[in-house]
């Protein structure tokens, strides 16, 4: 296998298939985290933690005990499952080794259980049929770390821009959330200016 | 009773998504065509319904403390019933919905739904509100899907809408999706503030 392969993998789920705004995955904490921009880093680099985290675990867990047993079918449920004790886990973990990460990233951690992109990337991952190929494991690993910095990446874009229509005069019944859905429109349209890219 | 109340607020004043913008992904991922939405309303209020009618039989028994646990595993479960069925009977279906069929777990508006009301009302009540937020939520769904199937594919129901016109591409992908919910949020808060100002 090349290294070709894996950097194919990271460029097109960071930009050219970005989780948020290629996909719309992972849109409730992408519209709920982005009025600021330190939240909007926080809630990031959380999410990229958890991914690369949930696709390692999901894709053993499949690969050698849900394949093997013929119980596939239970795919959604286990999966929901690992990321939930996944996400209790590193709470507890970051809160005992290192309080100022946990001051950090602690509110947005049990967020992210319901972030659909979590879910998302662990499901594309075995959809993918990274489980039949060469170093399906490390593939599945690297998707996980680009979904996460294509996320954060969105995030902090989302962030930056409502930062400043904070200030901007917008007709009164346009304020809140239909101003920043148009936004994430104008957003996504600049990111499909990436759809047309070739390795 | 206020069974027809708790049904109708799902519909206008406490619609999940144009009021409360819970349940965003599929409804932006999945309104590429009328049909989606349609399959996808029913799949969700199927789920709804049914985890609603579960947690509020077994309310008295679940510890609080793990009570999120214990409603995701519910709703995978249910999840799991529709993932199967579709794929067993309706294989174009689960096809073209594809990851957003096992997604319905992380759906907010359902969790929302069963900790909010399921596990405080009967069983009855909450019958009448998981179809009143279903079918709430798949008439937003619908109404944005004809918006983006007509003037992204010029198409309804698979047939020609408007023979001749050329449709807008950009409508049926993802920034058409953020830009028509952002416009209809727009819509719906002139309709309010107009209503105020008059009654």
């Amino acid at each position: 296998m090349e290294i070709k392969v894996l950097f194919t993998i990271l460029i097109s789920t960071i930009f050219i298939n970005n989780y948020v705004l290629a996909q719309m995955l992972g849109l409730c904490p992408f519209l709920g985290v982005s009025k600021k921009l330190d939240s909007a880093l926080g809630m990031g680099l959380a999410v990229i933690f958890v991914m690369t985290l949930a696709s390692f675990i999901t894709f053993i867990v499949y690969k050698y005990i849900l394949f093997p047993y013929e119980i596939t079918y239970l795919r959604t449920i286990v999966f929901i499952l690992v990321i939930a004790s996944l996400v209790q886990l590193v709470e507890m973990i970051i809160e005992k080794t290192s309080p100022t990460l946990y001051q950090a990233l602690g509110i947005f951690l049990p967020l992210i259980t319901t972030n659909c992109a979590v879910l998302g990337v662990t499901v594309l991952n075995i959809d993918s049929g990274f489980i039949s190929t060469e170093f399906g494991l490390l593939k599945s690993i690297v998707q996980g770390v680009g979904a996460g910095i294509g996320f954060t990446i969105a995030l902090l874009l989302m962030a930056g821009i409502r930062e400043r229509l904070e200030t901007a005069d917008i007709p009164k019944n346009l304020k809140g959330l239909p101003i920043t859905f148009v936004t994430a429109g104008l957003l996504a349209l600049s990111f499909l200016g990436f759809s047309g890219m070739k390795f | 009773m206020n069974y027809l109340k708790e049904f109708t607020k799902g519909l206008w004043e406490k619609n999940p998504i144009l009021v409360l913008s819970l349940g965003l992904c599929p409804t932006l991922a999945v309104t590429t065509s009328v049909t989606n939405a349609l399959w996808m309303c029913l799949a969700s209020t199927f789920v709804l319904v049914c985890s609603n009618v579960l947690v509020s039989i077994i309310k008295k028994y679940i510890p609080s403390h793990i009570r999120i646990p214990v409603f995701i595993t519910i709703i995978a479960s249910f999840v799991t019933v529709v993932e199967l069925t579709l794929k067993a009977f309706q294989p174009n279906v689960y096809n073209s919905l594809g990851i957003f069929i096992p997604l319905i777990v992380v759906n907010c508006m359902i969790l929302g739904r069963a900790e909010e009301f399921a596990s405080k009302n009967n069983i009855l009540v909450s019958i009448f509100d998981g179809l009143g937020m279903g079918i709430g939520f798949g008439l937003t769904l619908t109404i944005l899907a004809f918006f983006r199937e007509t003037l992204g594919a010029n198409k309804l129901f698979g047939l020609t809408f408007i023979p001749g016109m050329r449709p807008v591409m950009a409508m049926i992908l993802a920034p058409g999706a953020f830009i028509t919910l952002g416009l209809m949020l727009w819509a719906m808060n002139s309709f309010k503030s107009r209503k105020k100002k008059g009654g």
